[in-house]
């Protein structure tokens, strides 16, 4: 126990799931199970304190006699110009949609830019110009920024971390514990639209019609939502794992069960076909303009119509109610009839072999 | 893609189990032979739906899960080289070798890739021709005619950079193996539609005939399975035993012949030992002495890395249709897909991983 791995595994931290990874695999970056046992045993107990012991997707911390909602993220993605966007306007949507998941109003970013030697500067001007469209048409300001660039082969070119603060209204309680047996889980629209697009060009893969990404900020949904039910428990973006992984962590944070219809959740037929195509579960794809609404029952018809009357939800759907009966899991109905668990993915999602 | 609705419909797929139900009147063990067919089994409950008399068992073929492990050492070994970029499919990188998988080798700095098609791996050797690139050109029948194509391709062309680590599997032995074994249970084959629309079924009539065992092609969607049961009792019931092939939409008597043309051109049958199962006579390929260049044991010199075997898996007895998945006392507990023992648990087509990633170790009722 004396190598320099196990130094990192003393104290309040749990060895166990972190020692069978004395490296770090790209897993860990997945949004999935790895993730989960990264934050659950080296982040949480070193960092530990009411605010991130919520886990939401963003913070909400009192300052004075207003709540904030304060969130980050960091963007990575291969390739940085994909169908319909670019890395620009994930860095910015993201972030905003992190802080609409706690029913904020967004209000301020920050930008910071890695940048990797000889990168075109015509490219990162796009992207810069997108972002700055992003932020307009969401009503943000980026008030804060860096720059640095690294070597040559040390980087992909560009990565962009963006931070954000809004403010969330009076009266709105929302967090991914408050789940309750009866509730209604709606998305806001076609799942799986974002991780399809990427990997489509990443892997040089032609369909029907070609896919696009979904990135969106959502927090004018959000706005439409609380209108007509303040008294929403839970909303998620569901990117990185699907909304598998989000569900799977509202089950585990509220104690309940999920109870999914595979029928009811809406999926682009040539999504479909793609994931089909791959062996990928739409249900682990990423997205990056949708979000999960967990609301009470009696409301989940008000809010499916204020969905469908905002351009960016006018597919959305009901697509099963939270119970009692199986809590921590996620159980979908089959369109045979049967049942099957939808488990939180381990890490990266790895297409088939035929 | 077309036709994914129309083979998942639920009122048909109840007329089909309806039907079943009609007919059966005793217990019957079915083995579907490939993976694939488990996975859609699993994720769509087929075997939640179907009457209590008929058992399915599942079968060997899973091409991650039977590479052997002495193989997969050497695709890790190989890997490990500093000049060499290596490429698999998705599905074969979290697959347990003596020491770690893919993911481990490759974030302790090797060049590990993901490819769809050998033939992208091909192009990149064509890229980058100062670099070895090395294809793991594992799996059944169905992926052989892409990977004889890129050796081919890569002889033509010249590209001698480019070389293929060969695990190749054959259904119609691993058949032949379940059959003989005296631990058999199998009463009937849901035989595997993706291998028989490349290889055809003229081989499977003499194997029926012989062992007095209906074998059915089978398709991968919910209702291609549930009618390949339905045939599959029929005949049982009978007391027949021949060869069908309710999959005709996809798979001809005689296959793809151009591809099994391909397939003889660059590689040869082998003897092939399979993980958790062992050697089976005449159940693989490798490259014809012609293209011996291309192979990857003899570029590196790997063949006698050593393995080690210490662990609890039992994988071969799922492969071999005598274990369920969740009867193995590690299933759950020591191993998960985070923490393997066997390749059963880590591939897509695998029973185990079907097993615990669709929840088959909990009785649940949902109303949705």
């Amino acid at each position: 126990m004396n190598s320099p791995e196990s130094a990192y595994f003393k104290g309040s931290n749990c060895p166990i799931p972190l020692q069978d990874y004395p490296q770090i695999v790209m897993g860990h970056g997945s949004g999935g199970k790895l993730s989960a046992d990264l934050v659950e045993h080296l982040f949480l107990p070193a960092f530990r304190n009411d605010c991130l012991n919520q886990l939401g997707d963003s913070a909400v911390v009192e300052v004075g006699s207003h709540r904030l909602a304060f969130s980050t993220d960091s963007y990575v993605v291969r390739p940085l110009f994909f169908p319909n966007a670019n890395i620009g306007d994930l860095a910015v949507n993201g972030t905003i949609n992190d802080l609409a998941m706690s029913g904020a109003h967004p209000l301020f970013l920050s930008a910071s830019f890695i940048l990797e030697e000889g990168f075109a500067m015509e490219s990162l001007a796009t992207i810069v110009q997108t972002m700055s469209a992003a932020a307009k048409r969401a009503g943000v300001q980026i008030v804060t920024g860096d720059t640095k660039v690294v070597d040559r082969g040390h980087g992909d070119g560009c990565y962009i971390n963006t931070s954000g603060i809004g403010v969330v209204p009076a009266g709105v309680q929302i967090a991914a514990s408050r789940a309750q047996p009866g509730d209604a889980i709606l998305v806001s629209g076609t799942i799986a639209d974002h991780g399809m697009a990427i990997m489509s060009v990443r892997e040089g893969l032609e369909f029907e019609a070609p896919i696009k990404s979904d990135t969106a900020a959502l927090h004018g949904l959000v706005e439409s939502i609380l209108n007509v039910c303040p008294e929403t428990h839970v909303l998620r973006d569901p990117t990185r794992g699907g909304i598998a992984s989000s569900l799977n962590e509202i089950a585990t944070a509220s104690g309940i069960g999920v109870a999914l219809k595979d029928s009811a959740i809406p999926v682009n037929p040539v999504v479909r076909s793609a994931c089909e195509l791959l062996g990928l579960d739409p249900l682990f794809v990423a997205n990056e303009g949708k979000l999960i609404a967990i609301v009470p029952a009696d409301k989940a018809e008000d809010v499916l119509s204020a969905m469908h009357q905002h351009e960016l939800g006018q597919q959305a759907a009901i697509i099963g109610h939270v119970t009692s009966d199986h809590p921590n899991l996620v159980v979908s109905r089959t369109t045979l009839g049967a049942s099957r668990i939808v488990s939180m993915q381990i890490g990266e999602q790895l297409p088939r072999i035929c | 893609m077309k036709y994914l609705d129309e083979f998942r419909n639920g009122e048909t797929a109840q007329k089909l189990v309806a039907e079943i139900r009609r007919t059966v009147t005793r217990p019957w063990s079915i083995m579907e032979v490939c993976g694939g067919q488990t996975h859609s089994i699993i994720r769509h409950g087929i075997d939640q739906i179907l009457p209590d008399e008929i058992e399915l068992l599942h079968g060997p073929g899973c091409p991650v899960c039977v590479t052997p492990l002495e193989i997969i050492d050497q695709a890790f070994a190989i890997a490990a080289r500093p000049n060499v970029i290596f490429c698999s499919f998705g599905d074969m990188l979290r697959v347990p070798g003596s020491h770690g998988d893919l993911f481990s080798v490759k974030s302790q700095g090797a060049d590990v890739r993901i490819v769809y098609s050998p033939l992208d791996a091909l192009n990149l050797a064509k890229q980058e021709p100062d670099r070895e690139v090395v294809f793991f050109a594992i799996g059944f029948e169905t992926t052989a005619p892409a990977n004889a194509m890129a050796v081919k391709l890569a002889h033509s062309q010249g590209v001698d950079n480019f070389s293929v680590l060969v695990s190749h599997v054959l259904v119609p032995p691993a058949i032949e193996a379940i059959m003989n074994s005296p631990t058999n249970r199998v009463q009937a084959f849901l035989a595997a539609g993706h291998v028989c629309s490349v290889m055809g079924y003229w081989q499977y009539p003499e194997l029926s005939e012989r062992h007095q065992v209906p074998i059915v092609v089978t398709g991968f969607e919910p209702l291609d399975i549930l009618d390949g049961i339905r045939h599959a009792v029929i005949q049982l019931e009978a007391g027949r035993a021949c060869v069908e092939n309710p999959f005709h939409r996809v798979v001809a008597f005689e296959g793809n012949q151009s591809a099994q043309q391909l397939i003889n051109e660059v590689f040869e049958v082998c003897d092939r030992s399979w993980r958790g199962i062992g050697n089976i006579p005449n159940s693989g390929f490798r490259l014809r002495d012609h293209f011996t260049k291309y192979d990857a044991t003899s570029r590196f010199n790997v063949t006698t890395t050593t393995t080690s075997v210490t662990s609890p898996c039992r994988s071969g007895e799922v492969l071999q249709g005598t274990l369920k998945p969740h009867e193995c006392e590690a299933f759950g507990t020591t191993c998960t897909p985070r923490t393997p023992l066997g390749a059963t648990m880590v591939s897509s087509e695998g029973a185990c991983a079907a097993y615990y990633n669709y929840g088959r170790l909990i009785d649940i009722e949902t109303q949705a």
